[in-house]
Protein backbone atom coordinates (compact mmCIF):
# COMPACT_ATOMS: atom_id res chain seq x y z
CA UNK A 1 0.00 0.00 0.00
CA UNK A 2 2.75 2.02 0.91
CA UNK A 3 4.43 1.93 -2.40
CA UNK A 4 1.34 2.37 -4.23
CA UNK A 5 0.84 5.56 -2.27
CA UNK A 6 4.52 6.50 -3.01
CA UNK A 7 3.75 5.85 -6.98
CA UNK A 8 0.87 8.22 -6.76
CA UNK A 9 3.02 11.14 -5.60
CA UNK A 10 5.20 10.85 -7.88
CA UNK A 11 3.08 10.49 -10.65
CA UNK A 12 1.24 13.50 -9.86
CA UNK A 13 3.41 16.30 -11.19
CA UNK A 14 3.08 13.68 -14.66
CA UNK A 15 -0.20 14.24 -14.56
CA UNK A 16 -0.40 18.17 -14.18
CA UNK A 17 2.00 18.18 -17.11
CA UNK A 18 -0.07 16.20 -19.42
CA UNK A 19 -3.28 18.47 -18.94
CA UNK A 20 -2.04 20.98 -21.49
CA UNK A 21 -0.56 18.46 -23.68
CA UNK A 22 -3.67 16.45 -23.80
CA UNK A 23 -5.68 19.91 -23.88
CA UNK A 24 -3.87 20.56 -27.04
CA UNK A 25 -4.89 17.23 -28.62
CA UNK A 26 -8.51 17.40 -27.59
CA UNK A 27 -8.61 20.97 -29.37
CA UNK A 28 -6.87 19.74 -32.72
CA UNK A 29 -8.94 16.29 -32.70
CA UNK A 30 -12.31 18.49 -32.77
CA UNK A 31 -11.14 20.69 -35.44
CA UNK A 32 -10.04 17.70 -37.66
CA UNK A 33 -13.87 16.38 -37.00
CA UNK A 34 -13.81 13.95 -34.17
CA UNK A 35 -16.11 14.21 -31.37
CA UNK A 36 -14.78 14.53 -27.81
CA UNK A 37 -16.01 11.10 -27.11
CA UNK A 38 -14.00 9.73 -29.60
CA UNK A 39 -10.69 12.26 -29.08
CA UNK A 40 -10.85 10.91 -24.87
CA UNK A 41 -11.05 7.38 -26.34
CA UNK A 42 -7.70 7.66 -28.22
CA UNK A 43 -6.00 9.00 -25.54
CA UNK A 44 -7.45 6.77 -23.08
CA UNK A 45 -6.50 3.90 -25.99
CA UNK A 46 -3.04 5.20 -26.62
CA UNK A 47 -1.78 7.36 -23.71
CA UNK A 48 0.78 8.32 -26.44
CA UNK A 49 1.46 12.08 -27.09
CA UNK A 50 3.04 12.40 -30.53
CA UNK A 51 1.71 8.82 -32.29
CA UNK A 52 -1.92 10.11 -31.29
CA UNK A 53 -1.26 13.37 -33.12
CA UNK A 54 0.18 11.72 -36.40
CA UNK A 55 -2.42 8.95 -36.26
CA UNK A 56 -5.61 11.48 -36.00
CA UNK A 57 -3.66 13.81 -39.09
CA UNK A 58 -3.67 9.96 -41.19
CA UNK A 59 -7.29 9.49 -40.42
CA UNK A 60 -8.62 12.65 -41.26
CA UNK A 61 -7.00 12.31 -44.45
CA UNK A 62 -8.03 8.84 -44.79
CA UNK A 63 -5.24 6.81 -44.96
CA UNK A 64 -4.76 2.68 -46.16
CA UNK A 65 -5.04 1.02 -42.53
CA UNK A 66 -1.12 -0.17 -43.18
CA UNK A 67 -0.07 3.33 -43.61
CA UNK A 68 -1.24 4.05 -40.42
CA UNK A 69 -0.05 1.04 -38.91
CA UNK A 70 3.26 2.01 -40.12
CA UNK A 71 3.64 5.26 -38.96
CA UNK A 72 2.11 4.46 -35.55
CA UNK A 73 4.65 2.02 -34.89
CA UNK A 74 7.77 3.72 -36.17
CA UNK A 75 6.35 7.08 -33.90
CA UNK A 76 5.90 4.40 -30.98
CA UNK A 77 8.67 2.25 -31.52
CA UNK A 78 10.18 4.10 -28.75
CA UNK A 79 8.48 2.72 -26.41
CA UNK A 80 9.96 -0.80 -27.34
CA UNK A 81 13.22 0.24 -26.26
CA UNK A 82 11.55 1.66 -22.75
CA UNK A 83 9.70 -1.78 -22.14
CA UNK A 84 12.76 -3.78 -22.59
CA UNK A 85 14.63 -1.28 -20.47
CA UNK A 86 11.63 -1.61 -17.82
CA UNK A 87 11.77 -5.35 -17.97
CA UNK A 88 15.28 -5.51 -15.84
CA UNK A 89 13.89 -3.10 -13.51
CA UNK A 90 11.16 -5.32 -12.58
CA UNK A 91 11.30 -8.57 -10.39
CA UNK A 92 11.89 -11.55 -13.01
CA UNK A 93 8.95 -13.91 -11.29
CA UNK A 94 6.43 -11.03 -11.79
CA UNK A 95 3.21 -12.42 -13.51
CA UNK A 96 2.80 -11.82 -17.13
CA UNK A 97 -0.88 -9.80 -15.98
CA UNK A 98 0.84 -7.82 -13.99
CA UNK A 99 3.45 -7.17 -16.40
CA UNK A 100 0.74 -6.77 -19.36
CA UNK A 101 -0.92 -3.84 -17.36
CA UNK A 102 2.18 -1.86 -16.62
CA UNK A 103 2.43 -2.08 -20.41
CA UNK A 104 -0.16 -0.11 -21.12
CA UNK A 105 1.18 3.20 -19.63
CA UNK A 106 4.72 3.16 -20.51
CA UNK A 107 4.86 6.32 -21.48
CA UNK A 108 7.73 8.36 -21.84
CA UNK A 109 7.33 10.82 -18.72
CA UNK A 110 5.85 7.80 -16.54
CA UNK A 111 8.61 5.60 -17.72
CA UNK A 112 11.65 8.16 -17.08
CA UNK A 113 10.50 8.19 -13.35
CA UNK A 114 10.12 4.82 -13.04
CA UNK A 115 14.20 4.05 -14.30
CA UNK A 116 14.84 7.11 -12.31
CA UNK A 117 14.20 4.51 -9.09
CA UNK A 118 17.02 3.33 -7.17
CA UNK A 119 15.63 0.13 -6.80
CA UNK A 120 13.51 -2.28 -8.67
CA UNK A 121 9.88 -0.77 -9.92
CA UNK A 122 7.21 -3.11 -8.20
CA UNK A 123 3.39 -3.50 -9.53
CA UNK A 124 1.82 -1.29 -6.58
CA UNK A 125 4.42 1.62 -7.02
CA UNK A 126 4.18 2.15 -10.98
CA UNK A 127 0.41 1.50 -10.35
CA UNK A 128 0.17 4.54 -8.25
CA UNK A 129 2.39 6.38 -10.86
CA UNK A 130 0.37 5.36 -13.73
CA UNK A 131 -2.90 6.21 -11.99
CA UNK A 132 -2.93 10.42 -12.30
CA UNK A 133 -1.00 10.51 -15.26
CA UNK A 134 -4.12 8.22 -17.31
CA UNK A 135 -6.83 10.28 -15.87
CA UNK A 136 -4.57 13.82 -16.51
CA UNK A 137 -4.42 12.62 -19.94
CA UNK A 138 -7.91 11.78 -20.83
CA UNK A 139 -9.65 14.55 -18.70
CA UNK A 140 -7.11 16.82 -20.18
CA UNK A 141 -8.32 15.62 -23.77
CA UNK A 142 -11.91 15.92 -22.82
CA UNK A 143 -12.03 19.39 -21.83
CA UNK A 144 -9.95 20.56 -24.79
CA UNK A 145 -12.30 19.11 -26.65
CA UNK A 146 -14.99 20.58 -24.80
CA UNK A 147 -13.47 24.51 -24.87
CA UNK A 148 -12.02 23.88 -27.99
CA UNK A 149 -12.55 27.64 -29.32
CA UNK A 150 -11.94 29.25 -26.02
CA UNK A 151 -8.65 29.71 -27.14
CA UNK A 152 -6.38 31.82 -29.60
CA UNK A 153 -4.62 29.70 -32.03
CA UNK A 154 -1.53 31.82 -30.44
CA UNK A 155 -2.07 30.14 -26.92
CA UNK A 156 -3.14 26.66 -28.16
CA UNK A 157 0.71 27.24 -29.97
CA UNK A 158 2.24 28.08 -26.99
CA UNK A 159 0.64 25.30 -25.07
CA UNK A 160 2.86 22.43 -27.18
CA UNK A 161 6.43 23.32 -25.78
CA UNK A 162 5.37 22.06 -22.57
CA UNK A 163 5.78 18.59 -23.05
CA UNK A 164 9.15 19.32 -24.09
CA UNK A 165 10.08 21.33 -21.49
CA UNK A 166 8.82 18.30 -18.99
CA UNK A 167 11.25 16.34 -20.78
CA UNK A 168 13.90 18.97 -20.06
CA UNK A 169 13.09 19.21 -16.44
CA UNK A 170 13.37 15.19 -16.45
CA UNK A 171 17.12 15.20 -18.00
CA UNK A 172 18.88 17.99 -17.16
CA UNK A 173 19.88 17.35 -13.66
CA UNK A 174 20.72 13.98 -14.28
CA UNK A 175 22.83 15.25 -16.53
CA UNK A 176 24.24 18.37 -14.48
CA UNK A 177 25.24 14.86 -11.77
CA UNK A 178 26.90 12.32 -14.30
CA UNK A 179 29.00 13.41 -17.06
CA UNK A 180 28.38 9.91 -19.01
CA UNK A 181 24.74 10.79 -19.08
CA UNK A 182 25.46 14.47 -20.01
CA UNK A 183 27.33 13.10 -22.98
CA UNK A 184 24.59 10.87 -23.77
CA UNK A 185 22.19 13.82 -24.17
CA UNK A 186 24.44 15.76 -26.04
CA UNK A 187 25.55 12.85 -28.80
CA UNK A 188 21.93 12.17 -28.98
CA UNK A 189 20.84 15.69 -29.45
CA UNK A 190 23.15 16.29 -31.90
CA UNK A 191 22.11 13.80 -34.07
CA UNK A 192 18.42 14.14 -33.76
CA UNK A 193 19.49 17.89 -35.33
CA UNK A 194 22.07 15.91 -38.10
CA UNK A 195 18.90 13.88 -39.04
CA UNK A 196 16.68 16.97 -39.51
CA UNK A 197 19.44 19.37 -41.04
CA UNK A 198 22.30 17.68 -42.98
CA UNK A 199 20.98 17.12 -46.81
CA UNK A 200 20.43 13.91 -47.40
CA UNK A 201 20.68 12.79 -43.86
CA UNK A 202 17.56 14.36 -42.97
CA UNK A 203 15.20 12.32 -45.61
CA UNK A 204 15.01 9.99 -42.63
CA UNK A 205 13.23 12.82 -40.57
CA UNK A 206 10.84 12.99 -43.37
CA UNK A 207 9.07 9.37 -43.19
CA UNK A 208 7.37 7.89 -40.46
CA UNK A 209 6.57 11.33 -38.80
CA UNK A 210 9.82 11.99 -37.58
CA UNK A 211 10.03 8.32 -35.61
CA UNK A 212 12.78 7.07 -37.27
CA UNK A 213 15.21 9.75 -36.80
CA UNK A 214 14.31 10.12 -32.98
CA UNK A 215 14.55 6.16 -33.02
CA UNK A 216 18.00 6.12 -34.65
CA UNK A 217 19.58 9.30 -32.92
CA UNK A 218 18.61 7.78 -29.38
CA UNK A 219 20.03 4.21 -30.09
CA UNK A 220 23.19 5.42 -31.87
CA UNK A 221 23.60 7.83 -28.56
CA UNK A 222 23.27 5.15 -26.33
CA UNK A 223 25.62 2.97 -28.32
CA UNK A 224 28.40 4.93 -28.58
CA UNK A 225 27.80 6.09 -24.85
CA UNK A 226 27.54 2.30 -24.19
CA UNK A 227 30.93 1.45 -25.89
CA UNK A 228 33.46 4.17 -24.52
CA UNK A 229 32.20 2.82 -21.01
CA UNK A 230 33.27 -0.78 -22.51
CA UNK A 231 36.62 0.30 -23.78
CA UNK A 232 37.26 2.29 -20.99
CA UNK A 233 36.12 -1.16 -18.73
CA UNK A 234 38.53 -3.08 -21.12
CA UNK A 235 41.37 -0.58 -20.10
CA UNK A 236 41.12 -0.67 -16.41
CA UNK A 237 40.87 -4.63 -16.70
CA UNK A 238 43.68 -4.46 -18.84
CA UNK A 239 46.09 -2.15 -16.21
CA UNK A 240 44.43 -4.59 -13.00
CA UNK A 241 46.39 -7.58 -14.81
CA UNK A 242 49.29 -5.64 -15.74
CA UNK A 243 49.99 -4.69 -12.01
CA UNK A 244 48.88 -7.92 -10.77
CA UNK A 245 51.87 -9.59 -12.78
CA UNK B 1 -17.64 5.43 -40.05
CA UNK B 2 -16.59 1.83 -39.72
CA UNK B 3 -13.02 2.89 -40.97
CA UNK B 4 -12.82 5.81 -38.27
CA UNK B 5 -13.45 2.90 -35.79
CA UNK B 6 -10.98 0.33 -37.31
CA UNK B 7 -8.79 3.07 -37.08
CA UNK B 8 -8.76 3.44 -33.58
CA UNK B 9 -8.66 -0.35 -32.81
CA UNK B 10 -5.42 -0.42 -35.08
CA UNK B 11 -3.54 2.41 -33.41
CA UNK B 12 -4.40 1.04 -29.76
CA UNK B 13 -3.36 -2.44 -30.60
CA UNK B 14 -0.29 -1.52 -32.60
CA UNK B 15 0.90 0.71 -29.52
CA UNK B 16 -0.08 -2.15 -27.38
CA UNK B 17 2.05 -4.68 -29.00
CA UNK B 18 5.22 -2.60 -29.31
CA UNK B 19 5.10 -2.17 -25.23
CA UNK B 20 3.88 -5.31 -24.01
CA UNK B 21 6.14 -7.39 -25.84
CA UNK B 22 9.69 -6.67 -24.59
CA UNK B 23 8.41 -6.29 -20.51
CA UNK B 24 5.75 -9.29 -20.95
CA UNK B 25 8.30 -11.70 -22.49
CA UNK B 26 11.82 -10.61 -21.46
CA UNK B 27 12.02 -11.93 -17.89
CA UNK B 28 15.88 -12.96 -18.06
CA UNK B 29 18.34 -10.17 -16.51
CA UNK B 30 20.40 -9.00 -18.81
CA UNK B 31 24.02 -10.07 -18.05
CA UNK B 32 26.18 -8.42 -20.32
CA UNK B 33 27.42 -5.51 -19.35
CA UNK B 34 27.41 -3.73 -21.82
CA UNK B 35 23.83 -4.01 -22.82
CA UNK B 36 23.37 -3.25 -19.06
CA UNK B 37 24.80 0.40 -20.43
CA UNK B 38 22.55 0.44 -23.19
CA UNK B 39 19.47 0.52 -21.51
CA UNK B 40 20.91 2.62 -19.12
CA UNK B 41 21.05 5.29 -20.99
CA UNK B 42 18.34 4.78 -22.97
CA UNK B 43 15.82 7.07 -21.50
CA UNK B 44 18.31 10.12 -21.27
CA UNK B 45 18.83 9.44 -25.32
CA UNK B 46 15.39 9.10 -26.38
CA UNK B 47 14.37 12.17 -24.45
CA UNK B 48 17.18 14.00 -25.64
CA UNK B 49 16.74 13.25 -29.37
CA UNK B 50 12.66 13.89 -29.19
CA UNK B 51 13.44 17.79 -27.36
CA UNK B 52 16.10 18.78 -29.80
CA UNK B 53 15.57 20.40 -32.24
CA UNK B 54 11.67 19.79 -31.92
CA UNK B 55 10.93 21.97 -29.20
CA UNK B 56 11.93 25.04 -31.04
CA UNK B 57 9.49 24.70 -33.21
CA UNK B 58 6.80 23.83 -30.62
CA UNK B 59 5.12 26.98 -29.87
CA UNK B 60 3.97 27.29 -33.84
CA UNK B 61 0.13 28.14 -33.45
CA UNK B 62 -2.43 26.10 -34.45
CA UNK B 63 -2.83 25.81 -37.96
CA UNK B 64 0.54 27.40 -39.27
CA UNK B 65 3.48 25.53 -41.01
CA UNK B 66 5.85 24.08 -38.23
CA UNK B 67 8.84 26.99 -37.98
CA UNK B 68 11.45 27.76 -35.38
CA UNK B 69 10.39 30.80 -33.05
CA UNK B 70 11.84 33.18 -30.84
CA UNK B 71 9.33 32.38 -28.34
CA UNK B 72 10.51 28.76 -28.03
CA UNK B 73 14.19 29.77 -28.09
CA UNK B 74 13.65 31.65 -25.29
CA UNK B 75 11.13 29.54 -23.17
CA UNK B 76 13.52 26.52 -24.08
CA UNK B 77 16.25 28.76 -22.46
CA UNK B 78 14.48 29.47 -19.71
CA UNK B 79 13.74 25.83 -19.46
CA UNK B 80 17.10 24.58 -19.11
CA UNK B 81 18.11 27.11 -16.86
CA UNK B 82 15.21 26.29 -14.55
CA UNK B 83 16.02 22.01 -14.80
CA UNK B 84 19.75 22.71 -13.96
CA UNK B 85 18.55 24.78 -10.90
CA UNK B 86 16.68 21.64 -10.68
CA UNK B 87 12.89 22.90 -10.37
CA UNK B 88 10.15 20.50 -10.61
CA UNK B 89 8.95 19.27 -13.75
CA UNK B 90 5.23 20.63 -13.40
CA UNK B 91 7.23 24.41 -12.65
CA UNK B 92 9.47 23.96 -15.60
CA UNK B 93 6.32 22.98 -17.77
CA UNK B 94 4.09 25.62 -16.81
CA UNK B 95 6.58 28.69 -16.51
CA UNK B 96 8.08 28.15 -20.16
CA UNK B 97 4.28 28.09 -21.78
CA UNK B 98 4.09 31.50 -19.78
CA UNK B 99 7.31 33.04 -21.00
CA UNK B 100 6.54 31.77 -24.52
CA UNK B 101 3.09 33.57 -24.67
CA UNK B 102 4.69 36.07 -22.97
CA UNK B 103 7.31 36.57 -25.96
CA UNK B 104 4.45 35.92 -28.58
CA UNK B 105 2.54 38.99 -27.06
CA UNK B 106 5.75 41.47 -26.92
CA UNK B 107 6.70 40.68 -30.27
CA UNK B 108 4.99 42.42 -32.17
CA UNK B 109 5.35 45.69 -30.00
CA UNK B 110 9.05 45.28 -30.14
CA UNK B 111 8.94 44.45 -33.93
Amino acid sequence: MNEFIRGIKRGFPICLGYIPVSFTFGLIAVKMGFTPAQATIISLTNMASAGQFAGIRLIEGGAPYIELIITTFVINLRYFLMSLSLSQKVAPDMPFYKRAVMAYCITDEVFALASMEPDEVSFPFFGGLMLTPILGWTSGTLLGAVASGLLSPMVQGCMGIALYCMFIAIIIPPACKSRKVALAVVISAFLSCMFKYVPGLNELSKVGGGGWAIITAAILGAAICASIKEVKRRRKAATAERSDA
Amino acid sequence: MSYLYICMFLMFLTTYLIRVIPIGFVRKKMENLWIQDFIYYIPFSVLSAMTFPDVLYSTTATGAEPHISVSAIVATLVALVLAWRKRGLVLVAIVSVLVAIAVELLMPLLF
